[in-house]
């Protein structure tokens, strides 16, 4: 039999259906792929394997009677900074180590619901906070993929570094992830996979560990646009135990693909060139441009003036949410507790130093410094204002075009431990992505081509809100006219 | 304004984090670069513009004051570092 991890999600959805293999087969071969990939690639922090198992002869149970819902029978991988009813959930950080939720995320809630299959718990920056994964308090993910040119091992990209690189390798069909300031759409670029932010509010937020409120958003990873419709479609839903929920329909966005962009009206944001951009990135952004022009879009050269402040603003309102957010973790009532500490306000220090790794602390540093008396305004509201300015650039243009596209990181994936040392260096990774969620809008990254060292690359499509119909009608015409098809060698 | 050591202790204890003595400076060094890079947004001009605070346009909903939830100790306590009888255990916190 033909080898199940590799197939599509649509096509295992379509394959379970008819019956052509089980929902327990193919689980057990993605059980296995995962047993033999998590020492060297280190994408899963926790396997399920029983509860797998379990949840896959129940939909076979269902299937064999014709039933099921739209993702009956699918594995896939959590992110595991969605709470899991029973499961640990530590978003990859040691303060939550053992943390065992007694309650479910809505949008893993959503995805049981429909039928599919949870294989366990991927790997992440720690609460979400980097680019490669490499905060993580369980080690670093490693991308499948290598460049021609060296065998070092590659970051996926981060925060959803685990995801990414459990959809490129084969170790689910897809998975879960979340992006506060592009942790869906640069790991998805930089494994070759597919990966969409839909507009702020229509994934509930609800047991997802918060990291900086107004921006997270939950999104999935896939190897096509496709099964990103697919998905998507079932993690969204309106939420009253999210105030930030929006009370809207979940359309059909597979109804979106195979539409070409004729007529279509398409912005080319100028101040997306960036100094020291590698010359394959504009070249693949033009490429971009040319084969939606062959299909009949109208290329717009559009400006968005404020897009160089959007990364000096994301980093003080992220870090200003982060530290009210990541107050709760004071050792009382969950989480970790330092033992021997010599007054309440030690163990929260102590706990809190012991608990949180380097970044985090950095950043929750930062975020109480622009909170604190005598900066909120000069920092904090004036981040709030340029937030603002950067909305309404977007609100400009969107009567002169109906999406943006852009590259969707400025370099393809780099080696383990080579930007570690310097933090600005890290968050320039998020230049191209972080104004999506500065705005709320929904933005996608489609593998587009591969760099001269065999690497992938990303374009991105950012479109209106609420519009993710027409960025996945666009995604989908890329994902056509770039017949992307490389997959990692296997090594692991 | 550059941030000393002296000030990181200060944030440092703001945000709760046990910072070594050895690490203010370092810290320091860390944030004024951080900060320093952010200063670039001095040079937007946002006069008259609100503050955005929120992607949702929407107003708050209201619901029923009623009870929805409870009766769940033990799924309460079930990660508490300590409990007993139904209670947190806490370190002593009154002199």
């Amino acid at each position: 039999m033909s080898d199940l991890t590799k197939l599509t999600l649509k096509a295992a959805l379509e394959g379970l259906k008819a019956r052509d293999f089980s929902s327990e087969e193919i689980t057990r071969a993605f059980v296995a792929n995962i047993e033999a990939a998590n020492p060297r690639l280190n994408t899963f922090i926790v396997q399920t394997t029983d509860k797998a198992l379990a949840m896959a002869r129940t939909s076979d149970a269902r299937l064999a009677k014709g039933e099921g819902g739209a993702l009956e029978g699918a594995p896939l991988g959590i992110k595991d900074l969605f709470c899991t009813d029973g499961v640990q959930t530590t978003a990859g950080s040691n303060m939550l180590r053992g943390f065992v939720p007694p309650y479910e995320s809505t949008v893993t809630a959503n995805l049981w619901r429909d039928g599919a299959v949870m294989l366990g718990k991927l790997n992440m920056d720690e609460f979400a906070m980097g680019s490669s994964n490499e905060t993580s308090a369980f080690g670093p993910v490693v991308n499948p993929w290598k460049s021609n040119a060296s065998n070092a091992d590659l970051t996926p990209g981060g925060s959803s570094g685990g995801s990414a690189s459990a959809v490129a390798g084969d170790l689910c069909l897809a998975a879960t992830a979340s992006d506060t300031g592009g942790s869906i759409r640069q790991p998805a670029a930089f494994t070759g996979t597919v990966g969409i932010k839909p507009t702020y509010g229509r994934a509930s937020r609800f047991g997802m560990v918060a990291f900086a409120s107004s921006l997270d958003q939950a999104g999935p990873i896939t190897k096509t646009v496709e099964d990103a419709a697919i998905l998507l479609r079932s993690m969204c839903s309106f939420d009253v135990k999210d105030s930030t929920s929006l009370d809207v329909e979940t359309p059909d966005w597979t109804q979106s693909l195979n539409k070409g962009v004729k007529g279509l009206r398409i912005g080319v944001p100028r101040e997306y060139v960036v100094d020291g951009m590698p010359a394959e990135i504009q070249a693949l952004w033009d490429q971009g441009v040319e084969w939606l022009k062959a299909g009949g879009a109208e290329i717009v050269e559009i400006s968005l003036p404020h897009t160089k402040y959007a990364l000096p603003a994301y980093y003080i309102i992220a870090p200003a949410e982060a530290s009210s957010n990541l107050a709760r973790y004071d050792g009382m009532r969950f989480g970790h507790r330092a033992e021997g500490t010599t007054s309440l306000t030690d163990l929260y220090e102590t706990s809190r130093a012991e608990g949180f790794g380097k970044e985090v602390q950095r950043r929750l540093t930062i975020g109480a410094y622009v909170l604190s008396a005598g900066f909120y305004d000069a920092y904090y509201v004036r981040a709030l204002k340029v937030r603002r300015r950067i909305a309404m650039d977007f609100d400009a243009v969107w009567d002169r075009v109906d999406a943006i596209l852009t590259p969707s990181t400025p370099s393809a994936a780099f080696a383990l431990g080579n930007r570690q040392i310097d933090p600005l260096q890290m968050y320039l990774n998020d230049i191209f992505t972080v104004t999506a969620n500065l705005a709320g809008l929904p933005g996608i990254s489609v593998p587009a081509g591969l760099d001269k060292g065999g690497l992938p690359l990303g374009l991105q499509v950012i479109g209106k809100a609420l519009d993710e119909a027409t960025v996945f009608q666009v995604a989908s015409a890329l994902e056509d006219a770039a017949g992307f098809v490389a997959k990692p060698e296997k090594w692991w | 304004m550059a941030i000393d050591a002296a000030t990181v202790r200060r944030v440092a204890h703001l945000a709760r984090i046990k910072t070594p003595e050895d690490r203010l400076e370092p810290l320091a060094d860390e944030l004024n670069g951080i900060l320093a890079w952010i200063e670039q947004l001095n040079e937007v001009d946002v006069d008259g513009v609100e503050p955005m605070t929120s992607n949702v346009a929407q107003p708050l909903r209201l619901r029923d004051d009623v009870v929805t939830d409870g009766s769940k100790v033990a799924d309460v306590l079930g990660n508490a570092p300590r409990s007993a009888d139904g209670f947190f255990v806490v370190p002593k916190v009154v002199e």
